[in-house]
């Protein structure tokens, strides 16, 4: 079973897991103020790679908490995982998977 | 708070089995508090109303003297979460004494006493019959004495205690109590 690195828990299996989709898209401060089709891709457009990937995952049945994860969407491999609020780690996706 | 409590029951569940060298037994009624606070509302207190709420996430700390009432008992399940078993009568007690401890500071504790079982799964091989359902190691160097975490176990969620190197006790919310304890006896029925 694939294990996921939980910030907080360490090492858990996948099945505990839910994926919260692609991480790092801020709210525009002022919604009324952005153009129909800025409000469109905010709401609508993901970039969806082939290769590494930041995702939001909630450790449901664990600690309870959301957390960010960079997967590499070819292998599934997670290559970090890190708390919410923290920018996006430099990693590539050749970097050692944190569930290794 | 709720001066009676009706749900506060067990559900109707037919007497202890004990299949093999693994017994499954219902735990008596147990006083169980949902208690959520930032650790930095803490500022520094190590002990809340007797309850040690320093250990890391997914442990257990049991505190106080003798085996029932007056022992309390803490469970780390989160970062800023906790559940804090006491004797099933002395739940408002606790709540009463807990909010007293932390005025001021905010916080969440909330009676869910009726609203989990508790089973107890002891005996050689109690690891074995829980890992049937439950996906996480359960060896003695990745889940250790003292440790406690939610997880789950089949479908259904579940807080797993490890109290001796072949005694557990599985939580779950009262509705699933009927699958959890049929998960486990069909479990140890069939070992493998």
């Amino acid at each position: 079973m694939l294990l996921i690195d939980c910030p907080y828990c360490g090492k858990r299996p996948e099945v505990e897991f839910h994926c919260g989709g692609e991480a790092h898209i801020a709210r525009p401060e002022t919604p009324a103020a952005v153009e129909d089709a800025d409000w469109g891709s905010f709401l609508y457009y993901r970039t969806n790679p082939k290769g590494l990937h930041a995702e939001r995952w909630l450790h449901g049945h664990g600690c309870g908490r959301w957390f960010n994860a960079l997967r590499d969407t070819v292998s599934d491999a997670f290559v970090a995982t890190y708390e919410m609020g923290r920018p996006r780690p430099d990693r590539d996706a050749a970097s050692q998977p944190s569930n290794a | 708070m709720l001066e009676v409590n009706v749900a506060r029951r067990a559900p109707a569940l037919s007497p202890v089995v004990s299949q093999a060298s693994v017994a499954i037994a219902q735990s008596a009624p147990q006083g169980r508090l949902a208690f959520r606070i930032r650790p930095a509302a803490l500022a520094g207190r190590s002990d809340i109303d007797g309850f040690d709420l320093t250990g890391p996430i997914n442990s257990r700390i049991s505190a106080g003297e003798g085996d029932g009432a007056g022992r309390r008992t803490a469970l780390r399940l989160g970062p800023d979460e906790w559940l804090l078993l006491v004797g099933a009568d002395e739940v408002d007690e606790r709540s009463e004494a807990i909010g007293a401890a932390l005025s001021g500071a905010a916080f969440s504790l909330v009676d869910v006493s009726h609203r989990d079982v508790t089973f107890e799964v002891t005996g050689e091989g109690a690891d074995v019959v829980i890992n049937a359902g439950c996906p996480i190691d359960l060896s003695a160097k990745a889940f250790p004495v003292g440790s406690a975490t939610r997880t789950l176990l089949g479908k259904a969620e579940i807080v797993l205690q490890r109290l001796g190197p072949d005694s557990f006790t599985v939580t779950s919310w009262r509705s699933f109590a009927p699958y959890v304890r049929g998960f486990l006896i069909e479990a140890a029925r069939h070992p493998h």
